[in-house]
């Protein structure tokens, strides 16, 4: 098989690598190894990816659906449940390659471009002690346990780590009926947005406990608690501040590791701050040929940026195919080295009261907003940086409103779930009565992004939408 | 299901077995393998749901040359024996073993007198090829040894085995030559009958003329049933705790490197395992606990610590998972193999702490000796030695590959990526004799989830394909234990319970 362009990958960096290569006129092939495009975004069935691609709040599955219609459009060729295991640098690339129908085979290609995204941390590069239980689960495994799978992995739950997914399985768990216990958070500030400690953990009453760590896991058969306790300066525990926390499932969210064994053995080098291959300014490895983007790069926070450093990949990599193709010489690019971390660390005004202080959930930024009450009743909004963060403080102060993603059970489809979301904000206190009435829901089969599943949800006007395609499963 | 298959078919007649073994170890596989070159009827209760579920799964994965044991000992004899049997076993039964060579190390000028002292008595139990080297020698052959380690005692004999591997591989083999096992089975009571034993479980009973006891750290409650006061034992659990780390670090030892004891105490080891991971360990702590095999912070940082006594730069930052075992420590300072002299029959295979693994062949050669010296019984005419295991796709050549995937689809179907494990192993892992119930005993017979995300990646799709195959549902597939180690706690729309949940 040969092409001018394989890309490793069909999630948010693959796709939009894929697009802009498309665009500069090279022939594209993509490399995914589950049974569809979008990645890890699939799974991500809340809300708040696209405000700089799109302009507009989208759910996970709804921005890989856009970037899914326009691979469709182009008619970019995909291998689905093909998995690489081997990847080659040089003119040209070589790609081993294997799938159920196909086989074993090889691909060779003008040049690669690796978007294999990240892996987590896993309990035992945290080295906690314990009994090795069930019950202890990385937040992104989780994730995909609950919203793709349909299944709870536990009911009384303790997350270790305040990273976005951490936050985020702490309002699912939650809205699944589970109890959260707490999150736990090493640092003295939390690792996750600051609009994702409000609508994740603030609404649910989860507590966030800065400055603390887990450090045993009690049960032996399955987690039945773990210690709690405080760490100093260095980060090492106090003794005497244990607390015994009794529950059930402990979610780690502690981390995300570019997946690079793949570009490792093609014998690029790995940066070590950033852990994903060392690149030059137009995205090339030291591999020849092979250019990375994405979270195997170095890991983002958001969605948006990945999607806008893969278009430069892709055309960097379309533009370095078109040059070999004319038989140009390989040019050495200079070294560059992305941002660590990307974005600074969210710190939480101290003796926030929620009267007064605000923490706008309007886009990542997350201003403070100060809201008080003249004396006529009126309100005196300052701190704001937008008119979104205006509006959202008044709602605030008189009757707060957001937003709800879930998903539902989908019946006779080649998925077990389909996404769910509110077309717009609902009152808060509706939360729970929209939830029962999403749970209770069971759809046939086949359903498209932005289907009207529930209208007027919880007597509120708003409709409950679609956001994911299930297709009827086939007739075996 | 295959796994079940053997228990239903032993449990419809309550005949006389001509031996009962207790504990589907490393040690009562091993003998059961031996003893199914008989025509015996032979039954193996394990009170877990899979065999090497105790001590043999949780061990160094070392075959041990054999200088470390007394002369004259069973320790010292059967570890040489043993030792000289792996290999040939491995390539009969097919696992993963390779004589990779150890060290022991000293770290001082006096330690060389002491590293003759070993070799003295390496020589004296036979063992082969022992030679000292010094610094220089060393560092040609172990770059990365560590600043203060001045010479060392090589033992090109030592190898490395897959514990698991070879567990499971006596087991099937010994299933397939007719054995029958049975598991969550525990030995509650045994009593003497008129020619042989009753033993009672929490799963029926059953009567056997023999019965061998390698019911590792229980040994001593087995052994009690029937010995009478004056003959009890006592064993001793004694903790080891160990890390191992991501393939990367593989390569940073290739022998064995034991370490001489010194003023911090018993010294730990620095391996690579047999599938390419480095394991750093055990740490010695007897405890009470039966189950206790928990790790502590402290015994992790000691294990860290005096690694870096053997190795320059031991890799913390690659560390993806840690775990404890339990050594079985007899009061004897040896092995307890043989039959109880108050209970003609029975067979103690008991105090299995190292070099227990190493042991296991010449163990079940031994035991089943003593056995057929008992009952008498004629040759298996159907006896079949070779076994083969599960292919892996990640070790084969691309001829191979191309074979299985051609056989079976499912074999281009990568469920475990850090460790390159597909359905079609998968599938097999599960419909072999003896096959995988758990999510734990897929990670050990063919390792997904044993790699560098531990299991977050296909966690999801081994419990999809597990719950397939077994005909249950998701959430009533366990880790471990059937029973127990629940993974998932449900399905997502069972109802709400409602404390706790209110928003503000």
């Amino acid at each position: 098989m040969r092409t001018e362009l394989a890309i490793i990958g069909g999630g948010p960096a693959g796709m939009a690598a894929a697009l802009s290569a498309h665009e500069e006129g090279v022939s594209v092939l993509i490399l995914e190894r589950d049974r569809e495009l979008g990645g890890i975004l699939n799974q991500c069935i809340h809300n708040g990816f696209g405000l700089h691609t799109f302009g507009e709040e989208l759910t996970g599955p709804e921005y890989a659906d856009r970037f899914v219609k326009k691979v469709r459009q182009a008619r970019i060729p995909c291998l689905l449940n093909t998995i690489v295991i081997d990847v080659r640098g040089g003119n040209p690339c070589r790609i081993t390659a294997m799938n159920r129908q196909q086989g074993l085979f090889e691909i060779e290609a003008g040049a690669v471009v690796l978007a294999m995204g990240c892996r987590e941390r896993p309990r035992g590069a945290m080295n906690i002690p314990g009994f090795r239980p069930s019950g202890i689960y990385c937040a992104g495994t989780a994730q995909r346990l609950v919203n793709i799978e349909g299944r709870m992995p536990g009911r009384e739950v303790v997350v270790l780590g305040s990273g976005d997914i951490g936050l985020i399985m702490a309002r699912r768990m939650s809205l699944q009926g589970a109890k959260v216990k707490l999150v736990a958070e090493i640092m003295p500030y939390s690792g996750g947005l600051k609009r994702n400690i409000v609508q994740c953990l603030d609404d649910f009453g989860i507590p966030l406990r800065l400055g603390h760590t887990v450090s045993e896991i009690h049960g032996k058969d399955r987690v039945e608690a773990v210690t709690l306790v405080r760490v100093d300066e260095n980060l090492k525990p106090i003794a005497g501040t244990e607390e015994f926390i009794a529950c059930d499932t402990l979610l780690l969210s502690c981390g995300l590791i570019p997946e690079n064994e793949l570009s490792e053995s093609a014998g690029a080098r790995i940066d070590s701050v950033t852990h994903g291959p060392v690149v030059n300014d137009r995205l090339e490895t030291t591999a020849e040929g092979i250019f990375a983007c994405g979270n195997v790069l170095h890991v983002h926070d958001l969605v948006d940026n990945v999607s806008k450093e893969a278009q430069s990949a892709g055309v960097f990599a379309a533009s370095y195919v078109k040059e070999r193709m004319a038989g140009r010489e390989r040019q050495w690019g200079q070294a560059v080295r992305p941002k660590i971390p990307e974005k600074t660390k969210s710190v939480l005004p101290k003796g926030r009261d929620a009267g007064k202080t605000l923490i706008c959930i309007g886009c990542p930024v997350g201003c403070l907003i100060t809201a008080q009450r003249n004396s006529d009743g009126s309100l005196a909004i300052s701190g704001n940086t937008c008119k979104k963060g205006e509006a959202y403080a008044r709602n605030e102060m008189t009757d707060p409103k957001r937003g709800v993603t879930s998903f539902m059970t989908a019946e006779d489809g080649d998925c077990r779930t389909v996404s769910v979301k509110t077309k717009g904000e609902i009152p808060r206190d509706k939360i729970w009565q929209c939830m029962e009435e999403i749970r209770a829901k069971t759809v046939k089969a086949p359903v498209k992004v932005g289907d009207v599943l529930i209208a007027n949800v919880a007597g509120t006007g708003v409709d409950v939408t679609a956001t994911s395609n299930v297709r009827r499963k086939k007739e075996v | 299901m295959y796994g079940r298959f053997a228990n239903r078919r032993l449990r419809k007649g309550n005949r006389m077995l001509d031996v009962l073994i207790i504990g589907a170890g490393v040690s009562g596989c091993a003998i059961a393998r031996e003893l199914s070159r008989k025509k015996l009827n032979i039954a193996v209760v394990e009170k877990n749901s899979d065999v090497c579920e105790g001590t043999s799964k949780a061990n160094s994965g070392i075959v041990h040359a054999g200088f470390d044991a007394e002369p004259g000992t069973l320790k010292a004899r059967l570890n040489v024996r043993g030792s000289r049997l792996m290999k040939a076993l491995s390539e009969e039964l097919d696992f993963a073993y390779r004589q990779n060579g150890s060290l022991v190390l000293g770290f001082e000028e006096r330690d060389r007198a002491k590293l003759e002292e070993l070799r003295g008595r390496g020589i004296q139990n036979g063992v082969e090829g022992l030679r000292i080297l010094d610094r220089k020698e060393l560092i040609s052959m172990e770059p990365q040894i560590g600043e203060k380690v001045t010479s060392a005692l090589y033992a090109p004999t030592g190898a490395i085995v897959c514990p698991f591997g070879l567990t499971i591989a006596l087991a099937e083999n010994a299933a397939v030559n007719g054995v029958s096992f049975h598991f969550q089975t525990q030995v509650k009571e045994i009593r003497k009958t008129e020619n042989g034993y009753e033993a009672l479980t929490d799963r029926g009973r059953f009567l056997t003329k023999t019965v061998v006891n390698a019911a590792g750290v229980y040994a001593d409650e087995i052994h009690n049933m029937v010995s009478g006061d004056g003959g009890r034992i006592r064993i001793v659990p004694r903790k080891g705790e160990y890390l191992l780390c991501d393939k990367k670090s593989g390569n940073l030892a290739s022998h064995t490197l034991f370490q001489l004891p010194t003023t911090l105490g018993k010294g730990v080891l620095v391996t690579p395992t047999v599938h390419g991971n480095l394991l750093l360990g055990p740490t010695a702590e007897d405890i009470l606990d039966k189950e206790g095999v928990f790790t502590s912070a402290q015994g992790l940082s000691r294990v860290m610590e005096k690694a870096s006594l053997s190795i320059k730069d031991v890799p913390a930052g690659e560390v993806i998972t840690s775990f404890a075992g339990l050594r079985a420590k007899g009061e004897t300072g040896d092995f307890l193999i043989g039959e109880v002299k108050e209970a003609p029959g029975f067979f103690d295979v008991a105090g299995m702490e190292s070099p227990g693994l190493s042991c296991a062949p010449a163990v079940g050669e031994s035991v089943a000796e003593m056995v057929c010296g008992f009952l008498k019984p004629c040759d298996n005419p159907d006896f079949v030695a070779v076994r083969k295991g599960i292919p892996s796709m990640a070790l084969a050549s691309k001829q191979e590959r191309q074979r299985l995937i051609s056989e079976d689809p499912a074999y281009a179907n990568v469920i475990c990526r850090c460790e390159m494990v597909t359905e079609g192993e998968i599938l097999a892992a599960i419909r072999r004799p003896l096959g995988a119930t758990t999510t734990d005993g897929i990670k050990r017979r063919v390792r997904a989830g044993m790699g560098r995300c531990q299991a977050g990646f296909c966690t999801p799709r081994v419990l999809e394909i597990l719950a397939r195959e077994l005909g249950i549902e998701e959430e009533q597939v366990c880790k471990a234990r059937e029973g127990s180690y629940y993974l998932l706690q449900g399905k997502v729309r069972e109802p709400f319970r409602k404390e706790g949940r209110d928003s503000r």
